[in-house]
C-alpha cells in the first residue's frame, strides 16, 4: 500500500491547482451572485483537455486515469463549486456511460465530441415524481413500427448543465413486464439525445441555495424522436446503466464535497492566523486549536475514501466483473457529510466574517449542501452500504 | 525549422524566499518553477511549432532535479528535452554557464535559440546574451514580440527600450532574449503530463560539451563570486500629504525632487 502520489499525479494536480487559481477562482463570487453558468472557464477548460481527462486518447480524451479526473473536480471545487460540477456531469454521467455502453458508432460520434470539450454533456433520469424511487419514472419511449426511431414523451427534473448541454443520457420506460405473481414493473432503456431534437425543450431554471452559476433546468419530451441507433446499451437494460452511471458519478461528487471542505478550511486557517482577539490570534485558542485538528482529520479521511473509490473505478474499467458501488457510496457519503461539517464549522470560526459572502466560506457551506442530496442521498449512500453488509 | 529553448529551473518566490547561513539561497527549503520568462520563451517556441512545425528541443543546465523542468516543458508540448549536469558544472556563474550551454548547443543543430530575459534567482540578464557570442550568433535581447520568416530565413523582433521600442531583424540562426510580456504561456495538458513522463531526457555531462575549456567551467571558471545575499529590505512607510491645490501639490513634489538632487 503506497499512500505517495507519483511525480505525475502531482505534476497533473499543480495543473488543475494553477488553472483554478488563475482562472476559476476570480470568477466564483461573481458566478453565484449572478447565477451565471460559466461559459467561458468551459471554453478554457475545454482548450486545455480537461472536458475529456478520463476518456481514452482514440475517441479524443486525454487518456488519463479516474484518479486524475477526481483530482481535477477536487482542485476546481477548492475555488468554485459551480465550475466543479459542470466537469463532474459533464464526465461522470455522460461520458462514461457513453464509453462504458455505447456501441463502436456511438463512440465515434459522441466522445472526440464531448472530449474535447466542443460539445457538453448532461443526464437524465430524476423526473417530478422520481428520484431515488426510480420506478416512479413516467417519461416513457415507444419505438415506431418499423424500428427506425423512438418516440419520448414525458420531463426530467433538476438536470445539471441543463440548457447549457448539447448531449444529453436520457432513462425512461419503455416495456412493463409482469412477474410469477402478477406484479408489474417497468424496464427502461438509455437514450442519448442531441439538443436539437423536435419535441425536445427546456422548462423553468431552478433558483438554488448552492451551485449557484450551474444550469439546473427541467427538460421536456413532447414526441420527441430520437433515432434507434441512439439507443445506448440493451434495450430493457437501462436501469443497470443508470446505476452504474451514478456510481461513477457519486465519485465526482465526493471529490467535489472533498474540495470545497479543503476550500474552506484553508481560507479558514489562514483567518485564524489573522484575526486577532484579546490580544491574540485565534489560533492561539485552544478551541480553534482542537477544531481546526479535527477537521484536518476528516479532510484527510474523505480524501483517502474519495482516492480508494476512483482506483477501485480504475480497476473495473479493465476488468467488468468488478464493481465499485460500495466504494463510490462510502466515498460520497463520508465526503458530503465532511463537506457539511468542515464548512459549517468553518462559517463559525469566522465568526462575522464568516457569514459575509466576499470571504467565501458561506458559499462553500451553501455549496456543499447539495453533495449530499443529488446523485444519491446520503441516506441512499447508507442503503447501498448496509445493502452490501446484509446480502 | 529547429528551435532551442534555454531553461532554468528557479525556486518559487511565491512562498517567500529562504536562506541559509551563509547568506545563499536554501534551494532545497523552497519549492522550484521554470523561470517565467524561460516559459514565455517556450511558448513562443511552441508557437512556431502550431504555425511552421518547427521542432522544439528545450535545454537546461542543473541539478539532476531539473529534469523536472524538461518534463513540464514536454507536457506544454516540447518535442526533445536535454539536461546538462555534472558535479564539475556547480558553482557557475553566468560566465561559466553560457560556456557551458554554448558548448551543449555545438551538439545540435538550430535556426532560432529563444531564452528568457533573465532569471529571477540571478536578475543578471547576461547569460542569453553571452551565448550568442560564444556561439558567434547574432542577437536580439528583450523580445516582446517576435516574427519568424522561414522562406527569408530571418526573425523580427520588436524589443523593449527604456522609452519605446525597436523593430528589429536579424538573419537565422539568431539568440532572442524574451521578455515575459511575449505571451501568456500555455497551461500543460492533462495527458500531455502523462506523457511527458514517457519520454525519454537526454542527459549530458562535462564530456559531452563541445569545445569548452575546464578552465572555463563551474566555479574554477567563474570570475565572479556572491560576497553576501540577501532578502529585499522592504520600503519604509511613503509620506502622506494632503495640499490644498493641484499647485500647492507640484511644488511640494518639486521641493522633494529638488532635495534628494534628482533634478
Amino acid at each position: 500500500m503506497d499512500f505517495q502520489l507519483d511525480q505525475a499525479h502531482e505534476m497533473a494536480r499543480s495543473l488543475f491547482r494553477d488553472f483554478a487559481e488563475t482562472e476559476v477562482k476570480p470568477l466564483a463570487i461573481e458566478v453565484d451572485e449572478e447565477e451565471r453558468f460559466p461559459r467561458e472557464t468551459v471554453d478554457k477548460m475545454a482548450k486545455n483537455g480537461f472536458m475529456g481527462i478520463p476518456i481514452p486518447k482514440e475517441y479524443g480524451g486525454q487518456g488519463c486515469d479516474v484518479l486524475t479526473y477526481v483530482m481535477a473536480v477536487e482542485e476546481l471545487a477548492k475555488v468554485c463549486g459551480t465550475t466543479s460540477v459542470v466537469l463532474s456531469a459533464h464526465s461522470s454521467l455522460c461520458m462514461d456511460p457513453i464509453l462504458t455502453f455505447g456501441t463502436e458508432e456511438q463512440k465515434q460520434k459522441y466522445l472526440p465530441e464531448l472530449a474535447s470539450g466542443r460539445k457538453l454533456g448532461a443526464f437524465g433520469l430524476t423526473e417530478p415524481g422520481a428520484g431515488t424511487d426510480a420506478q416512479g419514472v413516467q417519461t416513457k419511449a415507444v419505438l415506431s413500427e418499423d424500428g427506425t426511431y423512438w418516440t419520448l414523451n414525458g420531463s426530467k427534473c433538476f438536470i445539471t448543465n441543463g440548457k447549457e448541454a448539447d448531449v444529453y443520457i436520457i432513462i425512461a420506460y419503455t416495456d412493463i413486464v409482469e412477474d410469477a405473481r402478477g406484479r408489474k414493473s417497468k424496464k427502461f432503456t438509455a437514450f442519448i439525445v442531441d439538443k436539437d431534437t423536435p419535441g425536445f425543450t427546456f422548462g423553468t431554471k431552478e433558483n438554488k441555495m448552492g451551485i449557484r452559476g450551474s444550469s439546473t433546468y427541467e427538460l421536456i419530451f413532447q414526441d420527441a424522436k430520437i433515432p434507434a441507433e441512439n439507443q445506448l446499451g440493451q434495450r430493457g437494460k437501462g436501469f443497470p446503466i443508470a446505476m452504474h452511471t451514478l456510481d461513477g458519478g457519486r465519485i465526482g461528487i465526493a471529490a467535489q464535497a472533498l474540495g470545497l471542505a479543503e476550500g474552506a478550511f484553508q481560507r479558514t486557517l489562514d483567518y485564524v492566523k489573522e484575526r486577532k482577539q484579546f490580544g491574540r490570534a485565534l489560533a492561539k485558542f485552544q478551541n480553534t486549536q482542537f477544531q481546526l485538528a479535527n477537521l484536518a482529520t476528516e479532510i484527510e479521511a474523505a480524501q483517502l475514501l474519495v482516492y480508494k473509490a476512483a482506483c477501485a473505478k480504475q480497476e473495473a474499467r479493465s476488468d467488468v466483473k468488478k464493481r465499485f458501488s460500495v466504494e463510490a457510496a462510502k466515498a460520497k457519503l463520508f465526503a458530503a457529510e465532511t463537506a457539511m461539517d468542515v464548512t459549517t464549522k468553518c462559517v463559525q470560526l469566522m465568526g462575522g466574517y464568516g457569514y459575509i459572502r466576499e470571504y467565501e466560506v458561506e458559499r462553500m457551506m451553501r455549496d456543499a449542501k447539495i453533495t449530499e442530496i443529488y446523485e444519491g442521498t446520503s441516506e441512499v449512500q447508507r442503503m447501498v452500504i448496509s445493502g452490501s453488509l446484509l446480502k | 525549422m529547429k528551435v532551442v529553448v534555454c531553461v532554468k529551473q528557479v525556486p518559487d518566490t511565491k512562498g517567500g524566499v529562504k536562506f541559509k547561513p551563509d547568506g545563499t539561497l536554501d534551494r532545497a527549503a523552497m519549492l522550484a518553477i521554470m523561470n517565467p520568462d524561460d516559459k514565455s520563451a517556450l511558448e513562443a517556441a511552441l508557437k512556431l511549432k502550431d504555425e511552421f512545425g518547427a521542432e522544439v528541443t528545450v535545454l537546461t543546465m542543473g541539478l539532476p532535479k531539473a529534469e523536472a523542468v524538461l518534463r513540464e516543458a514536454f507536457a506544454m508540448g516540447a518535442d526533445k528535452g536535454i539536461l546538462v549536469t555534472d558535479r564539475v558544472l556547480g558553482g557557475a556563474d553566468t560566465w561559466a554557464t553560457s560556456q557551458t550551454i554554448a558548448g551543449a548547443l555545438r551538439n545540435l543543430e538550430y535556426d532560432l535559440i529563444l531564452t528568457g530575459r533573465q532569471a529571477i534567482d540571478g536578475d543578471t540578464a547576461q547569460v542569453g546574451p553571452q551565448i550568442s557570442q560564444h556561439l558567434g550568433i547574432p542577437l536580439i535581447s528583450y523580445c516582446e514580440d517576435m516574427q519568424v520568416d522561414p522562406e527569408a530565413k530571418t526573425v523580427t523582433v520588436k524589443r523593449q527600450y527604456d522609452d519605446g521600442y525597436h523593430i528589429v531583424r536579424a538573419k537565422l540562426p539568431a539568440l532572442v532574449t524574451c521578455l515575459s510580456e511575449l505571451n501568456t504561456p500555455r497551461y500543460m495538458t492533462p495527458g500531455g503530463i502523462f506523457d511527458a513522463f514517457q519520454k525519454e531526457v537526454t542527459v549530458w555531462g562535462r564530456n559531452d560539451l563541445k569545445d569548452v575549456l575546464d578552465e572555463n567551467i563551474g566555479k574554477v571558471g567563474s570570475p565572479t563570486l556572491i560576497a553576501k545575499a540577501s532578502d529585499k529590505v522592504a520600503k519604509g512607510k511613503g509620506v502622506q500629504v494632503k495640499p490644498e491645490s493641484p499647485e500647492e501639490a507640484a511644488d511640494y513634489i518639486l521641493n522633494v525632487l529638488d532635495e534628494k538632487h534628482v533634478i
